[in-house]
């Protein structure tokens, strides 16, 4: 076993599929290199490059952190597209909730708006009728 | 009577409504095409999340997630998909009908009901049925952005974590065809292990994890239902504008329809004027 299969993919589209006899990541413990028949491993993955080797040729992705998931024979790459930490996602839950709540207060008039919309529109179509039949007599 | 200018009124209102309809199904026909690319773009990584996830479901991991953990329903939340736009047809009632209609047996059975609301419709419709709303993401627009549904996936999963929820499942619009959308109902907790019983049991093996498993896990679950909920909405914008422009074409041809009748009617009342006018002259000349 001399070269294992590379996948890279974000959550927006496949970065790179192919093989590889090395790969170069820096992983959440420190920089990693993963040749042929490594033993399954998996861990979280630093922003940085990830260098692809194949022979002479070499690829370079930047990966914003992600996850990588090691078997013998392939690699995976998960990358986030997105910038992550916990702070900031936990400020994000809040503002969803929040819009929530908000949303819920407000829709209170939208709520009333409508059904005052709603008995406008019957009342006009009420007098509609009334004055066809005005007209008919 | 209908008098001729009242019908021309009508016609004219009715032409000018056609051509409204009739552009919001090419913007939407454009529009298809885009929304399937970012479909289809999605997949690859939802499969590789998926792959892993299956892979350390095989391994004999020492640590088993919460999210595996099978209990006793007694509260369910629902992420909700919709879209942000109206004029799509049967789309998001369809849907909306089918997750009442659960939740009304939740009632019965007594299990809470909660709600995680994606797209302006969905908010409007849920909010104004007054359940409890978890949270909300809306005006993701025709390019949604991850980012986007990371604080609503994170309050849901944080309260299943706590216990409040024991049971989280994701609806959407599955796209079929262009012609079709079927309102699907996908449980996303507790996950279930996938059919790899034979592997599971011929080797055993485990994973090296750095820096700890349970980081580990959690992090890649928690992306795998980000990823699978974040695939239901560009799977839904794609059924979105499938389903407008089939809907646009629809009225665009009912509205056809309608000042063809009408036009008839026009020319009916128009000669009824005529030939009154000339029975009146006649008549008038005949007196005289």
């Amino acid at each position: 076993m001399s070269e294992f299969k590379v996948s890279i993919v974000s959550s927006n589209e496949e970065i790179f599929s192919g093989s590889a006899d090395m790969l170069y990541a820096t992983g959440s413990l420190g920089e990693i290199g993963i040749a042929p028949g490594h033993s399954p491993l998996l861990t979280g993955l630093m922003p940085g490059p990830v260098r692809v080797c194949n022979g002479d040729n070499e690829e370079t992705f930047f990966c914003s952190g992600g996850f990588i998931e090691v078997q013998p024979d392939v690699v995976t790459v998960l990358s986030d597209v997105a910038e992550r930490a916990d702070s900031m996602d936990e400020a994000k839950a809040i503002a969803a909730k929040e819009q929530a709540e908000k949303d819920l207060a407000d829709n209170k008039d939208n709520v009333d708006f409508a059904k005052a919309a709603s008995q406008l529109a019957e009342a006009a179509a009420r007098l509609k009728t009334i004055q066809k039949l005005r007209k008919k007599i | 009577m209908a008098n001729t200018k009242e019908v021309r009124k009508q016609i004219s209102s009715i032409k000018s409504t056609r051509k409204i309809t009739s552009a919001l199904e090419m913007v939407a026909a454009s529009k298809i095409k885009k929304t399937q690319d970012l479909m289809f773009g999605g997949r690859p990584y939802s499969e590789k999340v998926k792959e892993v996830i299956e892979h350390i479901a095989s391994s004999s991991s020492e640590y088993s997630h919460p999210f595996y953990e099978e209990r006793k329903n007694k509260a369910t939340c629902y992420i909700v998909v919709g879209s942000d736009k109206g004029l799509c047809g049967g789309l998001n009632i369809n849907l909306f009908k089918k997750i009442v209609a659960e939740a009304a047996e939740n009632q019965k059975n007594g299990i809470e009901t909660s709600f995680a609301l994606i797209g302006v419709k969905a908010v409007t419709f849920f909010s104004g049925l007054g359940g409890k709303v978890l949270g909300q993401a809306t005006k993701l627009g025709d390019k949604p952005n991850p980012e986007d549904l990371i604080g609503l996936t994170k309050i849901v999963l944080d309260e299943q974590k706590k216990g409040n929820i024991d049971r989280v499942v994701l609806c959407s619009n599955k796209f079929v065809n262009t012609m079709t959308q079927q309102p699907t109902m996908q449980q996303l907790i507790p996950l279930t292990h996938g059919e790899n019983e034979e592997t599971s049991t011929s080797t055993q093996w485990d994973y090296i994890y750095e820096p700890e498993a349970k980081v580990l896990l959690d992090g890649l679950l928690t992306r795998y239902i980000e990823s699978l909920i974040f695939q239901a909405v560009l799977e839904n914008n794609a059924c979105e504008q499938a389903a407008k422009m089939i809907a646009m074409k629809n009225a665009t041809e009912n509205a056809g329809d309608l000042i063809k009748e009408l036009e008839l009617l026009y020319n009916n009342v128009r000669q009824a004027a005529i030939t009154q006018e000339l029975s009146e002259i006649v008549g008038g000349a005949a007196a005289v």
